[in-house]
This record gives structure tokens, sequence and C-alpha cells, in this order.
């Protein structure tokens, strides 16, 4: 049992290096940084990086699909402001704490139907998904300001405000939501008809095509799922913050990317995991807040996030390009 | 005696698990063609990229002109005189034949400002050199294949070129490019280039080679001097046996008419053809590039809308918009290039198998593993698949063997009719023969098969008809008795269309 495990623990961790990554920061600040190994901090990075992850399972899918979700901090703000705009609405004065629902309710399918609307665009007019979520974050950037009228809003119910806060024994509520809904979407990933449909038609388009697969429709439904999961982040923010501004959400598209990237899905698509993209969203999130808690000024912060991000890839490519010559061979 | 222009000798190159050359010897004198065949894996690409300075071998030596060269480049071979054309073009779509020929080393004025005058002009020479009648500065998007393969040769003729290695250059030309290409090649032979010429195609060989040198498992075989041998002997050297390609006389039990297109047209691609298929038989459609017959087969499969006529399945007529329905109403299509348009080359040999019916292979919402694992284990023995494990990535697979699994994935969906597009493209001759076989058996089994091909011994060895094209049009249709290699190549050659 010990012979055959060393091996397959190596194998697994060759085919989702950035596991390995992980373990190595996570006991490089359990020795250098103070506070770091202990509960309490790690259930705040569960907290502060479930926001990022929950975006990230669907990114996953839609680079994994070949194509990418650029509007997805955009739709956070707008998830935020309405979920926390729509509870306060006059027409829902007399629900008391169920005014929540409507307003939860607007906010995700919100996320889901603009995620649609980025679908259709790209299968029906066939203009690359980067020109048309790039667009949409534009545009829906633009009708949060509209919306909110440049204003933030504040959530006045207390329930609303004390989720974000909240915990389920020893997990907090946002943790266990995002564990949730990860290995909902890994086996749906790695176990549906959908899922591996994702795979081929991220793999080679044309072959997925003459095999009879429905190519568009695939592809909507991932952007829905994009699209609901990034209105879920903004929800779930808001209820940290017990707010919501007009600039929420900015630049998460490229941290979910940065993250997804870590976790070993291709630009390309037809490659990747949700377990390698979780790995990548706790890579990230250990990084900031180990460093954080060894007082690296902020903008340090950064460039070394830039540094390992090209680091990581780098060291990808030697190793599958070693693997494609043994191949050749 | 010539010193030879390249001389290679006792060269071994090791993969981790593999030897790729083991001891190779081989020489080109100048003015030589010197053909290099063996099957795939016998150790010619690799053999040409040691050449090339892709690789470094591990023992042996490299000598031009008697001259002992180490070379650890691509453009350190370059320099010394060695030059390889790749199969796969690889020019900069954008830019002028010049900037092309001349790429990476443009000539220059001061401040590094581009001497357009210079470099148009050494162009030009060279291209008048290859007989070529269009201007330098031609974009090379604007070229068609054949032009864009010249472009590439006059890359290699920048330098003072002792040897130049061709690699498959016919893939994706037509007979009549062919025709240019090898006088071109004789030019070279003229003056006093040692060539060396990779290809499959027996035929081609015999013409063009003065040498054939023959490899197989990595190791040198013999060198055959191509007058004073035959295709039967060079066939014999590679796979170590002979090979049947007589034609298909056998014609098999035929059934009820599966598929029938009555007066089908596409635009300017292909004019009022007319054909049927039987259930049990097969039916060649040989033609030159460009002659409709893939594009007929895309609009069988709904990857293409017809703009007049009627297809027939069992007698009943039938639209089909997309290539769901093809499949719906049974008809698989084996395409062209397996790889970009078949396979999905990172996936698993199981996964691409299975691909088609997925939806169908389900407990509950999930795939099921276990029904996935029948049918890739039924059809991996019955088209006798050489794989390490369901879960290796095509990629890893031979040509052959990747071309088994896209039939096999068709054959798990039991398709009443199945059109295979060139069969056989860059397949070794020995695996060649097993999809022949196969296709054969197949239509044995009921199946209407439809073979597209550009080999002509291939189309007779195993259709029961043979349908010619020219232009976008059926000139005519042949049975297996009828057939002869002349009466197909004037049909194919529109000679009818001007006698009629």
């Amino acid at each position: 049992m010990d012979k055959s495990l060393a091996p397959r623990a190596a194998r697994w961790v060759a085919a989702n290096p950035i596991w390995g990554f992980v373990v190595i920061i996570f006991v490089f600040f359990s020795l250098s940084a103070d506070h770091f190994f202990d509960l309490g901090n790690f259930e705040n990075i569960l907290v502060q990086t479930s926001t990022i992850g929950l975006i990230a399972l669907g990114m996953t899918l839609v680079m994994i699909n070949g194509n990418i979700d650029l509007s997805v901090g955009a739709v956070v703000a707008l998830a935020a402001s309405l979920a926390v705009d729509i509870q306060s609405w006059g027409m829902f004065a007399a629900w008391g704490d169920w005014a929540i629902v409507p307003a939860v309710t607007a906010a995700l399918a919100a996320g889901a139907l603009l995620g649609a609307l980025n679908g259709v665009i790209v299968w029906k007019t066939g203009v690359d998904a980067f020109i048309v979520t790039l667009g949409a974050m534009l545009g829906i950037r633009g009708l949060v300001f509209i919306y909110t009228g440049e204003q933030s809003f504040y959530a006045m119910n207390f329930l609303y405000s004390d989720f974000g806060a909240s915990a389920i024994g020893p997990l907090p509520t946002l943790a266990a939501l995002f564990i949730v809904f990860a290995v909902i979407t890994h086996v749906v990933l790695s176990r549906t008809v959908h899922g591996r449909n994702t795979y081929a038609v991220g793999g080679n388009r044309e072959a997925a095509v003459n095999a009879g697969i429905r190519v568009g429709p695939h592809m909507v439904v991932n952007f829905v799922i994009v699209g609901f999961f990034a209105a879920l982040a903004g929800v779930a923010l808001s209820t940290q913050m017990g707010a919501s501004t007009p600039n929420l959400g900015r630049e998460y598209e490229l941290w979910t990317i940065t993250a997804v990237v870590l976790g070993g899905v291709k630009l390309a698509g037809g490659a990747g995991s949700i377990v390698g993209t979780i790995g990548g969203v706790l890579a990230i999130g250990i990084l900031r807040n180990g460093m954080n808690l060894m007082q690296v000024p902020a903008f340090f912060v950064l460039v070394i996030l830039g540094v390992i991000l090209i680091a990581v890839l780098f060291l990808d490519k030697q190793l599958n390009r070693r693997g494609a010559e043994e191949i050749r061979a | 005696m010539t010193r030879p222009a390249l001389r290679l000798e006792g060269i071994v190159k090791t993969f981790p698990g593999v030897r790729a050359l083991d001891g190779v010897s081989f020489e080109v004198l100048p003015g030589e063609v010197h053909a290099l065949l063996g099957e795939n894996g016998a150790g010619k690409s690799t053999l040409m990229k040691v050449l090339a300075g892709m690789h470094q071998p591990d023992e042996g030596s490299i000598f031009i002109e008697e001259h002992r060269v180490v070379q650890r480049t691509p453009l350190e071979a370059k320099a010394n005189g060695v030059v390889l054309i790749h199969q796969e073009l690889s020019l900069a779509e954008e830019m002028t034949a010049s900037e092309n020929i001349f790429l990476g080393e443009l000539p220059r004025k001061r401040f590094g400002f581009v001497d357009w005058k210079t470099l148009h002009a050494k162009a030009g020479a060279i291209l008048s050199r290859l007989n070529c009648d269009f201007a330098p500065e031609t974009r090379v998007s604007k070229l068609s294949i054949a032009k864009k393969q010249m472009v590439e040769i006059a890359r290699a003729l920048t330098v003072d070129a002792k040897a130049v290695v061709f690699d498959e250059p016919t893939a994706s030309l037509t007979d009549a490019e062919k025709v240019v290409l090898f006088d071109v090649i004789r030019d070279l032979k003229a003056q006093g280039v040692g060539i060396v010429y990779i290809s499959h195609r027996m035929e081609e060989i015999f013409t063009i080679s003065d040498r054939i040198t023959v490899l197989r498992d990595g190791t040198y075989r013999c060198t055959l001097v191509t007058a004073e041998t035959d295709e039967d002997a060079v066939t014999q050297a590679m796979i170590g046996r002979s090979l049947d390609y007589s034609p298909n006389h056998a014609a098999s039990g035929q059934g009820d008419i599966a598929l029938e297109v009555r007066g089908l047209s596409c635009g300017g691609l292909f004019q009022d053809v007319s054909f049927n298929v039987r259930c049990g038989e097969v039916i060649g459609f040989y033609g030159l590039v460009g002659a409709g017959r893939t594009e007929i087969a895309e609009t069988l499969f709904g990857l293409r809308s017809p703009t007049a006529g009627e297809i027939f399945l069992d007698g009943e007529p039938a639209t089909i918009g997309s290539p769901v329905e093809a499949i719906a109403r049974g008809i698989s299509l084996v395409p062209e290039s397996r790889k970009e348009q078949g396979l999905i080359l990172g996936m698993s040999c199981r996964d691409n198998m299975t691909m088609p019916q997925i939806a169908e292979l389900t407990s509950g919402p999930f795939v099921s593993g276990r029904r996935e694992a029948e049918i890739y284990e039924r059809y991996r023995e019955r088209l006798a698949v050489k794989a390490p494990s369901p879960k290796t990535p095509v990629k890893n697979l031979s040509g052959g063997n990747q071309q088994k699994i896209v039939i096999g994935k068709w054959l798990a969906m039991n398709p009443k009719v199945l059109i295979v597009d060139e069969p056989t493209r860059g397949i070794d001759v020995g695996s060649k023969a097993e999809i022949h076989d196969l296709v054969r058996e197949l239509a044995r089994s009921g199946l209407a098969v439809i073979v597209i091909s550009s080999e002509m011994p291939e189309v007779l060895h195993v259709s029961d008809r043979v349908v010619a094209m020219y232009h976008g049009r059926i000139m005519r249709e042949f049975t297996a008795e009828e057939v002869t290699e002349d009466n197909l190549i004037q049909a194919i050659s529109g000679i009818e269309a001007k006698a009629a």
C-alpha cells in the first residue's frame, strides 16, 4: 500500500504542480510568519479567497471551453448593488427579513442573464469571447454607475450584513458556500456529459462539431454558470461589507484569470480542472495573507505575485516540454 | 569518385526509452536525388532533424564535402549549406515573398533600415532561378500552395546550398504542380546540389530519385539504385514483406440502395452530382485536389448546404442540415485531416472513441465509466488498435492507430453510410494495408462505404465502383471490372470532357 502511494502522490503533484507550490508556501509561511499557522487565520484565508474562488469555478468551465469572460468584475458590482438596493425598496417594506429573498434572487438572475447574453453573442456572431466580454465589462460597469448614480448602498438589515461574518460550526459560511459549489462544479465538469463536451469543444472545436456536439449551447451554459458565480461572489462580498460600491470587483477578472491559469487551465482551452483551480485560488490567497502577516508592503506583494505567475507558468511549460519530447521519441 | 556533398557516418540518437537511430550511415552526392524511405517510426524524421541541426547525434559524425562539421542549430546547418524544406510551410503570410525569403537576414542600410532595392533584386534572382513567374513583392497570402512552396525553396537558396532536404514536398500539391516541383528539383540537381527526398509516395520516388536508402526501426537496411529496382523490392525492404495492391474484383454481395444523390450542386464547388451507394459496397471517389470530392462529403454530412438537388436515404427524401442530423440519420464522416477535424489530440483514446454518443452513455446525470469502457474495449479489439491504455492521449498514438480510433468512434454509432475521406493520408505502408482491409470488411458487414482518395492504387484496391471527378462534376462511373489506371487518369484530367 505504502509502496504504491508514494509514486501515485508524485504523479498527482506532477499533474497538479500548483498544489506542490501551495504546500511549499504553506510550510514557508508557517515557519516564518508569526500568526500564520493559526485556525483563525486559516478561516481568514478561506473567507478572503471565497469571492475570487467562486468566480474562478465558473471561469474554469468557460476557459476550458476555449472562451474567456472579462465581464465578471463588473457583474460583481452590479449584483452587489442590486442585492443591497432591492431589499430596501418600498414594495418589500412589509416583507421584513424576507425582502432579502427577492433582492438576492434578482442579483443572481441578473448575473446569469448577462452571462447568457455574452454566450449567445459569442455563439451567434462568432466574435471572439475576449472582445465580446471586454465590451460587456465596459458596458456593465457603465450600467452600474447609471443604476447607482455613483452612490454606495448600505444594507439596513443586520441579518444580511451579519451573514458575511457568520459561521457553520467552525467553518465560516462563505467558505462553506465556496466548498459546496466547488464540489458541485467539480462533479459537473468531470462526470457529466456537459463537462465532457466542454473539454471536447475547447480541445478541438472542429472535431467536436464533426462528432455531432452542439457547440453553441454548451458555451452558453458555461457563460451562464460564470455569470451566476460572479453575481454570487458580488452578493457574498456585499454581505461581508454590509454595503455595495459601484467600484466593487474592479480587477477581479484579472485575479480570477490569474488563479485559473495558475491552476493549470490553458488559455487555448481543452485542459484544466477544478482541483487545479482551487490550488491556484489558494496559492494567491496564502501568498497575500502570508506576506501581509510578514508586513510586506502591498505594492511589493503585487510585484511578487506577478513574478510568481510567470515563474509558475514557465515551470509548467518546462515540465510539459520534457513530456512532449519523450512522446516524440 | 566524386566526393559526397553530405555524408553521415554511424549516427546514433537515443531518446529516453527509444533508440531512434542506431548506427545509420547515409550519403548524398552532388547532383544526386537520394530518396529516404521507411515506415513511420523508422527514424526518417529523426535523421532529417539530425541533418538539419535540430537534434544532436549521440554518436557518429556529419561531413559536408568531407569536412567534419558540428551543427548545433538549424541556423548553423544552413550556414554549412544544409537546408530543410519543411512539410508544413512556415511562411509569414502577410509579408512579401522577398521578405520571407530573406527572413532574419534582410539586407540593411544605415541605421537599420531595410534595403528594399537589394532585397527585391536578390529575391527576384533566386525566384527566376526557380522559374517562378510572380513578382518578389507579392504578398505570400496571395500565392497558391505550390508557389508558397517555391518561396520556401527559394529561402533555402539564399545560401550556397550543398544539400537540400525535402520532407514530403508533394503532400498538398496537385499533379500539375508536382510536375513543376520536379522540374525545380531537376534544375537544382543540374546545378550540383545534393538532394535528400523524403516521401511516402512510391511512384514519385521512382520518378525523381537516383538512389533509395531504406530505414527500418532506426537501422539502415539498404541503398538501392532506383533504375535497378522496383516497388516490390523497396516495399519488402521497408516492411519485410510485400504488399497486396491488386485491384478489387471480388465484388461484395450488394444490398439495397442506402444513399442516393440526384443532381446535387453546391455553388461553384460541385454541380449536378448524381450517384448511389448500396449496402455492402465500397464506392471510391477519385479526382485531383479541388475536384469537389471533399465538398460532396461535407454536404452529405450537413456541414454545407446544397444549392440544388436531392438526397435520398433508404429511398426516402432527406434534408441534412447539420452534423447532428447526419449522425441521427446514420451518416458518418471520417474527415480528411484527422488531427484537425477528427480527433481531440489531448483527450484520451476512450474519450475520443465515445465522443459522439456520450449523451447516451449515462447513468443518472453522470457519464457511466463502465459503459464507456465496454464500448472502447469492443471497438479497440475489433479494429486491433494498439494503445497502451484507454487513458493514453490520442496524440501519443501512431497515425494508423489514430485513424482506427476515428473509424471506431463512428462504428460504435452503428451507421448505415460511412464516408472516409483520405483514409490513409500520412499513414505508413504497413498500417495502410490494415486500414484497406478494414474498409473492405466493413462493407462486407453491410455498411455502405464511400472512400475519397487521391491515391490511385488505393481507390482501385478498395472500391467496387469508382467515380471519377473533374472540376466539380462526375465525369464517369466505372465498375471494378471496367476501371484501369489509364481510363481513370483520362477521366479525372477532363479528357473525356473535351472529346464529348
